[in-house]
């Protein structure tokens, strides 16, 4: 069965950003911005944490946006990214209505593969993978 | 320095406007953020003037390791410390250490004096923003403001001053992303000297990782990540936290209470750590790239007015608060140590310094030695409202009396009398009675080892063990 990444409970989060560690080191970087898991702050630190992710659409509007056929839809929802056919266009970034898609510095988007990988470094389980 | 072979300094003239970068070879043999600090510091100190003379610089250094390994977060700040006229060294989490990792920034050197009020937004490149209208704002609202006007929500990190280091108290603090603190000898008032209200640092580049390393990397990244959360080896820090030191600090006749003139209170329980976590506690957070969550914030409530007016407050609290703030001015309660730290944090403050610069009034005013004239309000340990008001006193040196005990209990006692009874902190010329030993190891536990070795005190940190085990 296919898995994808939910939260699970976000008000657990205690915003350490290992999770966006976790994404950015598997993509080999070290990084806290690219990352395609994005934990912020909603009013400061006082207020409450967003963890903002891919939701796994069954119809994703970002790869509707695509017409270089860089996005193409996974098993188990989201989508799967073909960076050879990408022309860096950001359409598929504009066209998420949840802002779960940012660009690297290279202008590429950061597409969630659903991996589970930020999933193992939350001590807090906010965020888990579960099968579709 | 991560992939590089130099440290990436970056200049800032708050006279001038203008910045630049500098890689430095040379200053990567000093030993992590602290070495890097400390010899920027010796660099550009102007050991003849005045600690607050704009010429004089303020270095912040990260180390090597920040937002690479787990739990490395802290930035180093280096100053020549307004309060003790010494070496200044004090260090801060939150999303610094990330944020300036991000900029590309190992150190940074703050020079010079803005033509007004300013703060500083560090991306790429540094922007000097007008401040004019935040001066005077509390460090909350001050905080609100850079949020609002700044992009790099979850990337940023936001330092800024209140109303005690504008106005050159010595013992003003630097509050960094709302729950961490450069607390300690004064760097607040070095913000203050410059009119710089605060700096925001954007970390949004990367790094790449060397192909070659990156299994040994996600090795050892995970090792220290499963000691961290899968042992219990930081139980102490995720679970009650700090505080947990109350009771057995009391028990071993050694909490600091009331001016210390006690070491052992009858109210430990009420005011302990497991007391906070059980009555006030409502969440911890993190420093960015730490997975143990150690910030304990606890919650009160506050009847504003009338007809159940009600306002919540959250707070962060950690052992050296609950003493400073607590214990040593006799406050009973949970809820009233919160209220106090409230105060402080709004007015920027030091909050070890403040709880022993009240705790010296509180006795000089009850022993006669200052009157109501100079206090404007009578000071006696255990009562809230007072203090409340007197914090507020020193941030905005309401008078000569305030202005003077915004130097310190030493400069003050000096002026007033009652140094016999002045808790003067180790940091600045090893003057605490030493009634039990332990007591001193208490207030050298919230001390920086580094600033030990700086000053001239009779016993070093593996004596004065020796001397309690």
């Amino acid at each position: 069965m296919p898995k994808v990444l939910k939260v699970v409970d976000r008000r657990r989060c205690i915003g350490c950003l290992s999770c966006r560690q976790a994404c950015a080191r598997l993509r080999g970087e070290f990084s806290a911005a690219n990352s395609a898991i994005d934990v912020k702050t909603s009013g400061g630190f006082t207020g409450e944490f967003v963890i903002n992710i891919c939701r796994a659409c069954n119809e994703p509007a970002c790869m509707e946006a695509c017409k270089f056929n860089a996005l193409t839809l996974r098993k188990g929802g989201g989508v799967v990214f073909h960076k050879n056919n990408c022309v860096r266009c950001g359409q598929c970034a504009k066209a998420c209505s949840v802002s779960a898609i940012r660009m690297d510095e290279d202008k590429y988007p950061i597409i969630c593969s659903h991996c589970g990988y930020c999933a193992k470094y939350c001590p807090h389980r906010c965020i888990t993978t579960k099968e579709v | 320095m991560l992939g590089k072979d130099y440290i990436n300094v970056l200049y800032i003239d708050l006279e001038k406007e203008e910045f630049r970068y500098e890689e430095r070879k040379d200053l990567v043999k000093y030993i992590g953020g602290t070495g890097v600090a400390a010899k920027l510091l010796d660099e550009n100190i102007k050991p003849d003037l005045d600690p607050l003379d704009p010429e004089q610089p303020i270095i912040f250094a990260n180390g090597p390791l920040s937002f690479v390994m787990p739990v490395c977060t802290k930035v180093v700040a280096t100053f020549y410390s307004p309060h003790t006229k010494e070496y200044g060294e004090s260090h801060a989490g939150g999303r610094l250490a990330m944020a300036m990792r991000f900029s590309g920034i190992d150190a940074m050197v703050i020079t010079g004096r803005a033509k007004h009020p300013e703060y500083l937004v560090i991306d790429d490149k540094v922007k000097f923003k007008d401040a004019r209208a935040i001066w005077g704002l509390s460090v909350e609202e001050t905080g609100k403001i850079f949020r609002q006007h700044t992009g790099g929500s979850g990337i940023r990190s936001s330092m800024r001053i209140g109303r005690a280091g504008e106005n050159l108290v010595t013992y003003a603090g630097i509050n960094v992303d709302t729950y961490r603190h450069f607390g300690r000898l004064g760097l607040g008032a070095c913000f203050g000297s410059k009119l710089l209200k605060g700096i925001v640092i954007i970390g949004d580049n990367s790094i790449p990782i060397d192909n070659g390393y990156r299994k040994k990397y996600r090795d050892v990244y995970d090792k220290i990540y499963d000691t961290v959360i899968k042992t219990d080896v930081m139980k102490k820090y995720h679970e009650v936290g700090t505080s947990i030191n109350v009771i057995p600090l009391n028990e071993m006749n050694s909490l600091p209470s009331l001016n210390l003139q006690n070491t052992k209170i009858d109210f430990a329980d009420d005011i302990s750590g497991e007391r906070f976590a059980k009555e006030t506690l409502v969440r911890k957070v993190a420093c960015s790239g730490c997975p143990i969550g150690c910030i304990h914030i606890g919650q009160f409530r506050r009847e504003f007015d009338v007809g159940y007016e009600f306002e919540t407050v959250d707070v962060s609290y950690d052992h050296e608060l609950v003493f400073a703030l607590g214990s040593f001015l006799g406050l009973k309660t949970t809820n009233e140590i919160l209220q106090l730290i409230d105060v402080v944090e709004s007015e920027g403050l030091d909050a070890i310094s403040t709880g022993v610069a009240l705790g010296w009034a509180t006795e000089a005013y009850k022993r006669g030695i200052i009157t109501i004239d100079d206090t404007l309000l009578p000071l006696d340990f255990g009562i809230l409202q007072n203090y409340m008001v007197a914090v507020k006193y020193i941030a905005s040196r309401k008078n000569k009396f305030y202005k003077d005990l915004g130097y310190g209990v030493d400069y003050a006692s000096n002026i007033y009398g009652g140094n016999d009874f002045a808790v003067i902190l180790v940091v600045t010329k090893c003057q605490v009675i030493t009634q039990d030993m332990a007591v001193l190891l208490d207030l050298l536990w919230v001390q920086d080892i580094h600033t030990l070795i700086m000053v001239d005190i009779p016993l070093t940190r593996q004596e004065l063990r020796k001397k309690i085990y």
